[in-house]
C-alpha cells in the first residue's frame, strides 16, 4: 500500500537538529540566562583557582612571619597577612581547593547513596519505601548541623570526618527528591511498555527510571554544593573540621574572629570567598532548574 | 479450522478497595469481571467499550503486566498465568503491545535506536550489527526512514511516534499483538494510515491482534470479531460484519447508533441511553446493564444473563433473546463460542 512510503507523516526534515537531545536542550535553554552564566563563570573560576592555584601561589600558606603580623592589603600581600605573619591570598587559594573538595565529594556521596535509597523505595514500595522513608524522616526530625555536629563527635573531629558527616545528612534530601520522582515515573508508559518488552527489573531501573529524575537531582545537587561548603565552614567554625594549620576556609575565620576590629581583612577576605563560592553554585542551580524543569519550557 | 492462539476462560480482575490507616478491604472494583474468549491465529478481535469498561485492564492482564485475579490464559498452549515471573518474562518476546499514547511510551531520553535495539537485546540478541540492522529493516517496514534511527522521540509527530511503537512491538516477531487503543490519540486523516500500517504488517508477518478501541468505527475496519464490554463483561460478540449489520444486544445497538454517519439523508433508528455507566465498586444486581436499558424486564434486575450463542458465530448476554436466559440466579457467564 502506498501508506507504507516513508514520507507519510510529512515532517519538515530541514527543521529538526539531529543530534538534539534533551541534554543539549536544557545547555541551550541555560545558556540564555544571564545569571546562570555568571554563576557558572564564578564557580569556575574558583575551580580553576582550586586546581592551579596551589603551583602558582606556592610560598607562604603556612610560612610564618612574624615581622609581618596582621598587615593591611598591599603590594606585597594582596590580601593582607594573619596573626601569624602568613598571606592571607595563598591561604584562600589553598582554601578553595579543600571547600570545593569538601563540597563535590560529600554531595557525590549524598547522590549515590540517596540515589539508591530514592530508587529502592520509590520502585519497589510497600515495606521496604516504608523501612526507608521512616529513617529518612527521622534523619530530618534533626537540625542537619546539630546531626553533623554529633556525627563528627563520634567520629573524631578531622576534614574527612566532617565530608563523611555532610554527605550523611544530605543523603535523605537526595534520597526523598529520588523517590517522588521514581514514584511518578514509574506509571508512565514507556515504563510498562519496557515491562511489555520483557526487561528485567536492573535494566528497567537503571536504563530508564534513572536517566529521567536526573535532572531535578543535578539542580539539587548544585544547590546542595553551595550548603555543603557553608557546612564544611560552619564545622571547620567550631573546630570540629579541619585541623589547626590547615587553610580550610571557615577555619580561617575562626581562628581570625579575634581580630575583626583590628584587622577586619583577616575575616572580610576568607567571608567573601565563602560567600562568593556559595552565590556561584547557586546561581548555577537556578539556572540548571530553569533549563531542565519541563513546567518552565515555553 | 484454525486453532485458537490465545484462549481466555473466566479472567477476572478485582481491585480492593482500602480504608483507614491499617489497609483494611473495605471493598472490590470488579475492572474484569468474569470474561472469557479466545482469538484465533492470524485473526483479529476488536474489543469495544467505553472507558472504564476494564478493555485495557483485560489487556494489560493478557500479558501480565496486571496479575488477574481469577481465570487463565492460555497462550500457544500454556496457562502464562502459571508461568514464574522469568519465564513469563521470556515469553513475553511473544506477545507484544502497542499502547495508546505515543507521546508517553516511549521514552524521551532515548533515541529511536536504543528504544527499537532494546527489545532485542533483552531477549538476547547480543550482536550489535545484526541489531542494527534488523532496526533499520523494521524502521522501513513502518514507513520509517534511516536516518530516524538516531532521533529522539520528541522530534516525530504523533502519527511517526505511534509507528515506531509498533515497529518496537514487531522487533522481536512476535505471535501475538495487544493494541491498546492504538489510534485514538491521533488525527483522524492519521488514524487512517496507522490502521492501514496495521493490516498490511498483519498480512506480512501473519500477526495475531487483539485490538482495543472505544471507537466501533475503527474496530469494524480492522476487526474479523468484535467483542463489545460493559461494566467488565463482554456482553456480545460477534463475527465483525454481523455485529454492526445486526447488533442484538441493547448496548451494542445503542453504541452503534452513536457512530455518526456521513449522510445527512439517513434517518437514524437511534437507541439512546439514559443515566451513567454504574460504579463498578458496587454493580447492579443481575444484568449490570439493566439500570440504563430500554428494554429492561423483571428478570434483568435478578438473574445474570449467560453469553450464549444465539446465531452461529454470534453470542449475547442478553434476557432478550430466550435462548440467553437461564433461569438459574447466579449464573457465570459461559465460553463464548
Amino acid at each position: 500500500m502506498s501508506e507504507l512510503s516513508p514520507k507519510v507523516d510529512g515532517i519538515v526534515e530541514a527543521e529538526v537538529d539531529r543530534s538534539a537531545g534533551p541534554w543539549r536542550e536544557a545547555w541551550k535553554g541555560f545558556r540564555k540566562s544571564k545569571v546562570a552564566v555568571v554563576g557558572m563563570v564564578i564557580v569556575f573560576f574558583f575551580i580553576v583557582v582550586a586546581l592551579v592555584g596551589p603551583f602558582i601561589a606556592k610560598e607562604g600558606i603556612n610560612e610564618q612571619f612574624m615581622a609581618d603580623r596582621l598587615l593591611p592589603p598591599s603590594s606585597e600581600y594582596w590580601l593582607g597577612t594573619d596573626d601569624f605573619g602568613r598571606d592571607i591570598l595563598s591561604r584562600i587559594i589553598h582554601g578553595a581547593r579543600i571547600s570545593l573538595w569538601v563540597g563535590f565529594f560529600s554531595v557525590i556521596g549524598s547522590v549515590v547513596v540517596g540515589s539508591v535509597l530514592g530508587i529502592i523505595a520509590g520502585y519497589y514500595g510497600r515495606w521496604v519505601d516504608t523501612i526507608i522513608s521512616r529513617i529518612f524522616d527521622i534523619m530530618l526530625a534533626f537540625p542537619s548541623i546539630l546531626l553533623a555536629i554529633a556525627i563528627v563527635s563520634v567520629l573524631g573531629p578531622s576534614l574527612r570526618n566532617a565530608l563523611i558527616a555532610i554527605a550523611i545528612i544530605n543523603v535523605p534530601n537526595f534520597g526523598r527528591l529520588i523517590r517522588s520522582k521514581v514514584l511518578s515515573i514509574k506509571e508512565d508508559e514507556y515504563i510498562t511498555a519496557a515491562k511489555g518488552v520483557g526487561m528485567k527489573d536492573a535494566r528497567i531501573l537503571f536504563s530508564h527510571i534513572l536517566p529521567n529524575s536526573m535532572a531535578p537531582v543535578i539542580v539539587q545537587g548544585t544547590l546542595a554544593i553551595a550548603t555543603a561548603i557553608l557546612e564544611a565552614a560552619a564545622l571547620g567554625f567550631l573546630g570540629l573540621g579541619a585541623a589547626a594549620p590547615e587553610p580550610e576556609w571557615g577555619k580561617i575565620l575562626a581562628d581570625s574572629k579575634n581580630y575583626l576590629q583590628s584587622a577586619p581583612w583577616t575575616m572580610i577576605f576568607p567571608g567573601l570567598a565563602i560567600m562568593l563560592t556559595v552565590l556561584g553554585f547557586n546561581l548555577m542551580g537556578d539556572g540548571l532548574r530553569d533549563a531542565m524543569d519541563p513546567r518552565m519550557k515555553n | 479450522m484454525t486453532k485458537p492462539l490465545l484462549k481466555v476462560e473466566n479472567l477476572k480482575k478485582y481491585f480492593p478497595i482500602k480504608k483507614g490507616v491499617l489497609g483494611r478491604v473495605a471493598g472490590q472494583v470488579k475492572a474484569v469481571d468474569d470474561i472469557s474468549f479466545y482469538v484465533n491465529e492470524g485473526e483479529t478481535l476488536g474489543i469495544v467499550g467505553e472507558s472504564g469498561c476494564g478493555k485495557s485492564t483485560t489487556g494489560r492482564m493478557l500479558l501480565r503486566l496486571l496479575e488477574p485475579t481469577e481465570g487463565t490464559v492460555e497462550f500457544d498452549g500454556k496457562d502464562i498465568t502459571k508461568l514464574s515471573a522469568e519465564e513469563m518474562r521470556k515469553t513475553r518476546r511473544d506477545i507484544q503491545m502497542v499502547f495508546q499514547d505515543p507521546y508517553a511510551s516511549l521514552n524521551p531520553r532515548h533515541t529511536i535506536e536504543k528504544i527499537l535495539g532494546e527489545p532485542l537485546l533483552v531477549h538476547g540478541i547480543k550482536s550489535a550489527k545484526e541489531r542494527n540492522a534488523k532496526i533499520r529493516e523494521f524502521l522501513e517496514v513502518v514507513g520509517l526512514s534511516d536516518f530516524h534511527a538516531k532521533r529522539y522521540p520528541h522530534q516525530f509527530s504523533g502519527g511517526q511516534r505511534q509507528r515506531i511503537g509498533i515497529a518496537r512491538a514487531l522487533m522481536t516477531n512476535p505471535k501475538l499483538i495487544i493494541a491498546d487503543e492504538p489510534v485514538s490519540a491521533l488525527d483522524v486523516s492519521i488514524q487512517a494510515q496507522v490502521l492501514n500500517l496495521m493490516q498490511d504488517l498483519q498480512t506480512e508477518f501473519n500477526l495475531t491482534y487483539i485490538f482495543i478501541a472505544h471507537d466501533l468505527g475503527v474496530v469494524r475496519h480492522i476487526s474479523d470479531r468484535v467483542g463489545v464490554m460493559y461494566l467488565g463483561k463482554i456482553v456480545e460478540v460477534s463475527e465483525s460484519e454481523d455485529l454492526y449489520a445486526n447488533p442484538l444486544h441493547p448496548y451494542t445497538q445503542a453504541l452503534l447508533s452513536a457512530v455518526p454517519v456521513p449522510d445527512p439523508d439517513y434517518i437514524k433508528q437511534e437507541v439512546f441511553l439514559e443515566g451513567d455507566i454504574p460504579n463498578p465498586a458496587d454493580p447492579p444486581t443481575g444484568c449490570t446493564f439493566h439500570t440504563r436499558c430500554p428494554f429492561k424486564m423483571d428478570i434483568c434486575t435478578r438473574a445474570i444473563p449467560k453469553l450464549i450463542e444465539v446465531e452461529k458465530g454470534h453470542s449475547v448476554a442478553c434476557h432478550l433473546y430466550p435462548d440467553g436466559t437461564d433461569n438459574d440466579i447466579k449464573t457465570d457467564g459461559g465460553v463464548i463460542q
